[in-house]
């Protein structure tokens, strides 16, 4: 088997990838989907048959080479077969996200010049036929729910089910036109092409080769020593690269099995029952995991919860180190041990991590606290950095050199850069070929040699060769004196507090950082509630001392933080307020992401800001705030403004604590 | 429309067939008071008919007749050809005929997919003794009722709370779950009391959704009483109007709308 995982020259294409893993591991599962409460299994033999048969279908409908078939829709295996039968007919897939709106969707078919277009169920192709008018090219709809179906038109609306029976029954007369197609397929023909979430401007189409699919797949799969072992909960967007990495190109390299909830609520229980050996996660559904897990213990019984404060408390000290193989010693590994038999095993348990062997997140920064108590339980969470561009992987974790702060070394056969700037480059055998009918942007983001912009701005740490990535490149400043100002890289740490919702940090062109901070109201409010104390607004919780006095231990926290870090040690926060009312996307202070738009912020609170650097101790202010029905009114608040302790930045003087 | 015995094919272009259920004057009294005062009227196969009226009209009374929990003290109920003899609900339910309640009645302690099993009451035939020992009928008959029980539960998209009891779920799950409980019965004639009562737009157009996704899919005939004339207007292919125990229109919801009587009751004027 090793032998032909290195020949690569046979497994140049996915349905060749396909053929093999019918051939070698025919009887091992391939897909598994939850339907009727049972897990329906289906193996590599049976599910090269499927997509073979939907193949010849999709020949009998008139799919030419060349022709672009988009797939819209949850995670289910047939869409997934789809992909793949689309390849083989040599059709490109272009799977959408299925929550766009109609007008994105219009976009993109529009762009693409799709001619078919496979949705999962009902709302799929009703969204579809929404925007037929608009977009010409689309021929035909095909749908592999039947659901509320029936009363349709079915001139150019097709079953998924009769696409397979008519392609079966085709055989002998397409079997040979379908040889000659798949024959004629390349390493660097177009594999797949996925459209970026465009937070600014319209989606690009990025075009990712069979080269770098396969490359990525080759590489990353041999960088965890993934094998047909393996397997995989695919619930992350079918549009999204992540999963058509994870769940096609891995899985076919491998051989591993893909599994498919059942819905998508029932994602929780569905990953309990299937206990997947490899994950990924954005940190998102982790601290979600974690909340829940904490919420649950606060209503344990008393002996029960000792347990499991005493239990984590020793993991959280012991567990990273036994993960990552350092010397721990007897005593400790011994109650690590019962820890496991009492605590940590039934947790893992229960939260469908007990198998796991490898664990991404990626995406956006995620909590040190949350991230150690994943690998305290002995959960091999790590990180990785990558973008669609680059087929994912950029960066990743090696074992045994996790942690939360950096995105890890480069991945294998990926070079990376920084620029003068501070921007970081790479260059790898995933980068992707061009973004589809769109030169001008191809031309900007790579260069002739090959080498991409991430838009991200970081440095390698010294010593350990880590890439630390601190922001996105056009809001990296300098403050006065030269330093490097990196608000985000800040603002997250402060928002890993779960009492802060919201930071925003000043400083680009100043002599000291300050901040806004917004409130969690949600965890403030019950800590209030624990504390007997009382409030009647936002607005008096907020302005509340002992609030004040707590935020500020968290921004003196962050500060000591921020100044381990020699680079970044001037993005210290001096001085700080409390924001008097939420961030909010309706009065524009936030996208619709909830990310935060710095500029309209600063333009807004000009008050503000001029008050955390003038000296003042407290300021008056005036708000205009759009209620939900779209009435404007005003807030009228007086800020205290608070000191905030910072280390000493020089090196020469170490505060000796 | 409805001048053969034959059916009808609605504007959407479902073929109604003949009549499943006939009422022919029925008269309802509690003592003194009169429930229901002379209403006939007739339900299709295949069809959608609501029954609407202002608060105390008598909707539930004839909703109850139907099933065999009142029996009218004049006229006859017909069914499926047949003059149908005093029945008490179970035997009404064996006909064929399940339905839901204004209240929620479900089992609040058992799960989704234990109380949609109960639904199945009537289809199961293994005697007490096999099914305390889970021996031969009752093993091999849970698998086959588990297995329809699941589809309605595909069906109803509610996998997610497969497991839970129901006294934990939202108002709106719970409706969800009654509804399947009357649907594992496999009726031919589905009987839902106010299925929108007290719900917020977007579950009552999940409701709605459900409701016409059952008569597509599984041709099941239903009769419904609702409030909410919007939706009423929207889903019935046929309607029925009470007011004071007297029905005061019938048609479709178009004809029904532009009945002037209908609009005086639902306008409110005085009745002397």
């Amino acid at each position: 088997m090793a032998t032909q995982k290195e020949a690569t020259g046979a497994l140049d294409t996915i349905p060749r990838l396909l053929a093999r893993n019918a051939a070698a591991y025919g009887q091992r599962p391939a897909y598994r989907e939850k339907e009727f409460g049972i897990w329906q299994c289906w193996s590599w033999a049976e599910a090269e048959e499927e997509i073979r048969a939907l193949a010849l279908g999709f020949l009998v409908l008139g799919v030419d080479e060349g022709d672009y078939i988009a797939v819209i829709g949850r995670n289910r295996p047939a869409l997934y077969w789809s992909m793949v039968a689309a390849q083989m007919v040599g059709a490109i897939p272009v799977p959408l996200y299925q929550d766009a709106v109609a007008e994105e969707m219009a976009y993109v078919l529009e762009h693409c010049g799709a001619r078919f277009v496979v949705c999962g169920d009902q709302e799929q192709v009703d969204k579809v036929i929404e925007v037929q008018d608009r977009v010409h090219c689309i021929e035909h709809v095909m749908y592999q729910d039947k659901r509320g179906m029936r009363k349709y038109d079915h001139t150019h609306l097709n079953w998924l089910h009769d696409i397979q029976v008519e392609g079966r029954a085709a055989q002998t007369r397409l079997a040979h036109e379908l040889e000659a197609r798949l024959a004629k397929q390349a390493y660097d023909d177009t594999c797949v092409m996925l459209y970026t979430s465009g937070t600014t401007g319209k989606p690009k189409g990025v075009v990712l080769s069979n080269r770098n699919i396969i490359e990525t797949s080759r590489a990353s799969s041999e960088f965890d020593d993934l094998s047909e072992k393996d397997s995989v909960l695919a619930y992350l967007p079918m549009a999204w690269v992540g999963d058509f990495i994870f769940s096609i190109g891995q899985a076919y390299w491998t051989g591993f099995c893909v599994n498919c909830p059942e819905s998508p609520e029932t994602m929780m229980t569905d990953l309990r029952e299937i206990g997947p050996t490899y994950f990924f996660a954005p940190p998102r559904i982790f601290e979600t995991m974690l909340t829940s897990v904490m919420i649950r213990m606060e209503d344990a019984g008393a002996l029960k919860k000792r347990m499991f404060d005493h239990f984590m408390e020793h993991a959280r000290r012991v567990g990273p180190a036994i993960l990552d193989g350092k010397p721990v010693s007897g005593t400790d590994r011994l109650k690590y041990r019962l820890g496991d038999l009492l605590v940590y095993g039934p947790l893992k348990n229960t939260l469908g991590l007990t198998n796991i062997r490898v664990g991404y997140t990626a995406g956006e920064a995620i909590g040190p606290e949350i991230f150690d108590f994943y690998r305290s339980l002995g959960i091999n969470l790590k990180q990785l950095y990558g973008q669609t561009e680059a087929s994912v992987f950029i960066t990743q974790q090696p074992d045994g050199e996790v942690r939360a702060d950096t995105v890890g070394v480069p991945s294998p056969g990926v070079e990376v850069k920084i620029d003068d700037t501070g921007e970081v480059y790479y260059r790898s055998p995933g980068t992707f070929v061009e973004y589809y009918k769109n030169a001008e942007s191809t031309a900007k983001t790579k260069d002739p040699e090959g080498w991409v912009a991430t838009g991200d701005a970081g440095f390698f740490e010294e010593g350990t060769g880590h890439l630390r990535i601190i922001d996105r490149a056009k809001d990296v400043g300098k403050m006065a004196d030269g330093s490097l100002f990196a608000p985000k890289y800040v603002e997250n740490k402060l928002k890993f507090y779960p009492n802060i919702l919201e930071a925003v940090v000043f400083g680009a062109d100043r002599e000291m950082c300050t901040a806004f901070i917004n409130i969690d109201l949600t965890a403030v409010g019950n800590w209030a509630e624990r504390n007997n104390i009382a409030y009647a607004s936002y607005q008096e919780l907020a302005g509340h001392p002992k609030v004040l006095e707590m935020i500020q231990s968290h921004v003196e926290e962050t500060n000591k933080s921020v100044a381990e870090d020699p680079m970044l040690s001037g993005c210290q926060v001096h001085r700080f307020l409390v924001l008097h009312k939420e961030l909010d996307a309706d009065d524009g202070e936030l996208t619709r992401t909830r990310k935060v738009r710095r500029n309209i912020i600063a333009e807004k609170f000009n008050d503000l800001v001029e008050a955390l650097y003038d000296g003042s101790d407290s300021v008056y202010t005036e708000t205009e705030v759009t209620y939900e029905d779209g009435r404007k009114g005003k807030i009228k608040a007086t800020l205290k403004i608070s000191d905030a302790a910072v280390v000493p930045v020089k090196p020469q003087k170490v505060a000796a604590e | 429309m409805l001048d053969s015995g034959e059916g009808y094919i609605t504007p959407d272009g479902r073929q109604i067939g003949g009549v499943m259920m006939e009422m022919k004057n029925i008269t309802l009294r509690f003592g003194g008071v009169v429930a229901i005062k002379d209403i006939s009227f007739d339900i299709r196969e295949g069809e959608i008919r609501a029954i609407i009226g202002p608060n105390g009209a008598g909707k539930s009374s004839m909703l109850n007749v139907i099933n065999g929990f009142y029996h009218p003290q004049e006229g006859e109920v017909w069914f499926r050809g047949e003059k149908r003899p005093a029945m008490r609900p179970y035997e009404v339910a064996e006909l064929g005929i399940a339905r839901t309640f204004q209240n929620i009645a479900l089992f609040k302690g058992m799960s989704t997919l234990d109380n949609i099993m109960t639904g199945r009451m009537t289809l199961m035939r293994a005697n007490i003794l096999e099914q305390a020992l889970w021996w031969g009928r009752a093993q091999r008959e849970e698998t086959e009722h588990r297995e329809k029980v699941e589809k309605i539960i595909d069906f109803l998209e509610i996998q997610h709370i497969r497991k839970t009891p129901v006294g934990r779920l939202p108002y709106g799950l719970q409706k969800r779950v009654e509804l399947g409980r009357a649907l594992a019965a496999e009726p031919k004639l589905l009987l839902l009391d106010e299925p929108m009562a007290g719900m917020n737009v977007e579950e009552k157009e999940d409701m709605c959704r459900f409701v016409l996704d059952v008569n597509d899919e599984f041709g099941t005939t239903i009769a419904l009483i609702e409030h909410d004339m919007g939706v009423v207007m929207d889903i019935a292919d046929r309607v029925v109007v009470m007011d004071y125990g007297k029905k005061i229109g019938d048609g479709t919801p178009d004809e029904v709308r532009n009945n002037p009587e209908v609009i005086d009751a639902y306008l409110g004027v005085s009745h002397d």
